[in-house]
């Protein structure tokens, strides 16, 4: 079983890029869980059609101790298995404690366990890196590979250089390493290439280059992953095209972060100065 | 015992001993809050030393936390205040009575929480979810059962970093119990960098909350609040029988066997006596700016101290009859004192004490040392501040450092309509001029520490053991902590947080009471016993049975 964690900036499409990904995953015929860890609990809605799933939180406060794995796990498009985290409201209590707590329940009820036949665990994790909560897929071995969804806008590139300052820290205990960048694009000038820089200073890849397609949002509206909607859709075809590169991957490394100055001298040789 | 004291003290001999090993920073820093006492001139400067400031991580402390401050120390001895912790029950089931501080309700009937331990036992969901609504159920329940006149709510770490609102819940049941005063404690054990923040903070939240709640004066002429007096092993009823065999009246007292009312009228006063200055002193401060109510030092720890107080009182209030009584009084428990003292003394003149306690215990139990003929070599603080070893003198020159900007400091202003002075302008700086007498002072524990003798701030385990290697004082004194180790050194260790087992040790049965501890203490012979006999003789020496 692999264990993957998706980190990137807030609002970069982490949750669409995962569950379009996973998608392609399962309809290669692998079986695949995705545990969002996002208190807004929105981690596996196309994968459900819609926000169909008690969270694991809010299911342990109403049933008390007595969980079942049915009752915080449902099945989604083609087999793969959703849970979401969930957390408290806005401004209340400790999300990062929350997800703690609820990936440490599903490891108590046997989510992972070899008689699941999972080849694949998602972890779609909330923001940046902000604090020991949210780190928890990468701590402690939890997930082993770590994908950043990046654009080429200036405070995506700086988000994800502080995710690897994270991964370094988790590395030498946790073991995790980061498989590659995955660049959601967002149409700006010399994307392909300044992220196939930095992934190249940070001593990783750029696994693939997700286009900008308004299909995307079209599939969401509908509730529903690009595959799922129309399988016949180019843009379906770059999420089977991540979904493969992914599950062929074998470059896992620790990443080299950037010196704030290199990080803006990449983005001045790219981006400003042409 | 006792063969050690021949050896030559060397104050600066010890100190390099102790820093020795340390790393050169950790050396540097400890080197500051290591000083050998040195008192010059009339004025008594001393040279300063490092108090206050971050324990160095690694180091083991004798320090508490501010929540301990607070809710333990301050709060803790008042009875008809329902105390109730929000966090896990660790915070609230250990701060629960293990002070020893005693209370005595004004009838069986009057509310007394103190054989309570109330806490929200915060539990892994309310961390995640916020525990603002468990806690206003623990109010709703504790209004249930107990209908208590005030409840308050101490924060304990998790609170704050949660962000839950203690303050604005407390708000939300006043309203919802109207004839309850709810109060809250932003006193969270990490703020601060000892327990004196959570001293501070608890001195504001009074002040806010009850001070003033009651205009009407209690109907008696000579009006004391006790300021800093916590009721250990019973000490606050030893001064409350003095105060009350001497014509005075004990009006309020901050906090030992005290009760709620006695904080709403505790504006009404003629005068504020202070005990522990680091815990109070900011209470002290408050009433007197905004109601006018002057304050000065005493100390109730040491016969002749206790005889120096009462006189201070006396002379503050001018009243022959009043000067009478109490000399007379004095002069009957000294004759009671004396026959014990005079005792005791033979077997204890010449031995040392070490002392490291509190914030002022330090100071004041030197003097008991004293009147036993034995000399204090080292002594310091876990949480003094700069002013509590050299004198409020140096108020001015403490560097505020942002730990202590992280604790709210109250602007008092001068109550118009309640403001009253006690004692005209001519009056109270006929009191200032006189130095002894120590208006709205404290001289601090060096000035009255022996010349030479080794004051250290915030003591490590380390230097303790170094302490105890090199010149092993017939008695240490200190808390639980340090209590089993120092023992295992073959010195007897007296607890001054709790007493162990004893008490009341202020006033002048107090002394008597210290007088024979002290006394069976170092008479003990057990302390001759703690080497193994393996370890005196490791050889042991048998023949065979048959050779005979």
């Amino acid at each position: 079983m692999r264990k993957v964690a998706i980190y990137g900036k807030g609002g970069i499409g982490k949750s669409t890029t995962t569950q379009n990904t996973v998608a392609g995953l399962a309809e290669m015929g692998k079986k695949v869980m995705v545990v969002g860890c996002d208190p807004k609990a929105d981690s596996t809605r196309l994968l459900l059609g819609g926000l169909a799933q008690g969270t694991v939180l809010d299911t342990l406060r109403s049933e008390g101790e007595d969980v079942e794995l049915e009752d915080i796990r449902k099945v989604g498009f083609g087999g793969t298995l959703c849970t979401e985290s969930g957390g408290p409201e806005p401004g209340v209590g400790c999300a990062g404690r929350g997800i703690i707590t609820s990936i440490n329940l599903l490891e108590q009820l046997g989510a992972y366990a070899e008689s699941e036949g999972l080849d694949y665990v998602f972890y779609d994790v909330l923001g940046d890196v902000v604090c020991g909560g949210f780190a928890m897929p990468i701590r402690e071995g939890k997930a082993q590979e770590i994908y950043i969804v990046v654009s080429g806008e200036m405070m995506a590139m700086y988000a994800a250089n502080n995710i690897c300052k994270g991964i370094v820290k988790y590395a030498e205990a946790g073991g995790v390493r980061l498989g590659g960048l995955i660049c959601n694009s967002r149409n700006v000038d010399n994307e392909r290439q300044m992220i196939e820089e930095l992934a190249k200073q940070l001593g990783t890849q750029m696994i693939h280059f997700v286009p900008r397609n308004n299909f995307v949002q079209k599939a969401e509206i509908n509730r529903k992953t690009v595959i799922d909607f129309d399988g016949t859709h180019p843009q379906a075809d770059e999420y089977r095209a991540l979904a493969k590169k992914i599950d062929e991957n074998k470059m896992f490394i620790v990443p080299t972060p950037l010196e704030i100055e290199e990080l803006e001298k990449l983005l001045i040789d790219f981006g400003i100065a042409n | 015992m006792g063969n050690k004291n021949n050896k030559v003290f060397d104050p600066e001999f010890v100190k390099q001993e102790m820093i020795k090993k340390y790393p050169a920073k950790v050396a540097r820093k400890r080197a500051k809050g290591i000083v050998v006492n040195k008192i010059e001139g009339e004025d008594k400067v001393v040279p300063e030393i490092q108090a206050n400031v971050r324990t160095i991580p690694g180091i083991i402390t004798q320090r508490g936390c501010c929540y301990a401050g607070c809710k333990g120390v301050v709060l803790g001895p008042t009875r008809d205040i329902l105390n109730l912790t929000h966090g896990p029950i660790g915070c609230g089931f250990y701060s629960w009575l293990t002070r020893r501080n005693q209370t005595k309700p004004e009838t069986e009937t009057s509310e007394n929480y103190m054989p309570y331990c109330f806490s929200t036992d915060m539990q892994d969901e309310d961390i995640v979810f916020g525990g603002e609504k468990k806690l206003k159920q623990a109010i709703r329940e504790a209004m249930e059962i107990f209908k208590p006149k005030a409840i308050g709510i101490f924060s304990t770490c998790p609170v704050g970093l949660i962000g839950d609102d203690v303050h604005a819940v407390a708000r939300d049941m006043r309203e919802e119990f109207p004839g309850t005063n709810i109060f809250g404690f932003s006193c969270e054990g990490y703020k601060g960098v000892t327990q004196s923040a959570g001293h501070h903070i608890a001195n504001n939240e009074l002040y806010k909350h009850i001070i003033g709640e009651n205009d009407t004066p209690l109907d008696a002429k000579f009006k004391v609040n006790m300021l800093g007096e916590y009721n250990i092993g019973g000490d606050a009823f030893e001064i409350e029988r003095m105060f009350n065999e001497s014509g005075l009246t004990l009006n309020s007292s901050f906090s030992g066997n005290s009760s709620y009312d006695q904080f709403a009228r505790a504006h009404t006063a003629d005068l504020d006596v202070v005990m522990c200055h680091r815990s109070i002193n900011y209470m002290a401060e408050m009433l007197e700016a905004k109601f006018g109510i002057p304050w000065f030092k005493v100390n109730f720890i040491g016969a002749k101290d206790s005889a120096k107080s009462m006189r201070k009182i006396a002379k503050y209030f001018d009243d022959k009859e009043l000067t009478a009584k109490i000399e007379a009084f004095i002069e009957k428990e000294m004759a009671e004192v004396e026959k014990v003292r005079l005792d005791v003394i033979k077997r204890t003149e010449g031995k040392t004490a070490a002392l490291f306690v509190g914030g002022s215990r330090a100071h004041h139990y030197q003097e008991l040392f004293k009147e036993l003929g034995m000399k204090t070599i080292s002594s310091g603080y876990e949480f003094g501040h700069r002013d509590d070893y050299e004198g409020r003198k140096v108020l001015d020159t403490i560097k505020v450092d942002a730990d202590s900007r992280n604790i709210e400091e109250l602007t008092i202003e001068k109550d118009e309509a309640r403001y009253k002075a006690r004692k005209s302008e001519a009056e109270l700086d006929a009191l200032k001029s006189d130095k002894d007498f120590e208006m709205n002072d404290y001289v601090g524990l060096m000035p009255d520490s022996e010349e030479g003798s080794l004051i250290i701030d915030d003591i490590s385990h380390y230097e303790t053991e170094k302490l105890l290697e090199i010149c092993k004082p017939d008695i240490f004194c200190a808390g639980i902590k340090e209590k089993y180790v120092v023992q295992k050194w073959g010195v007897p260790l007296k607890q001054l947080h709790s007493y162990d087992y004893g008490g009341p040790y202020a006033g002048f049965k107090g002394a008597i009471n210290f007088y024979k501890e002290i006394d069976r203490m170092l008479s003990s012979k057990v302390w001759a016993d703690i080497k193994a006999p393996w370890e005196q003789s490791p050889e042991l020496v048998a023949k065979y049975a048959f050779n005979n």
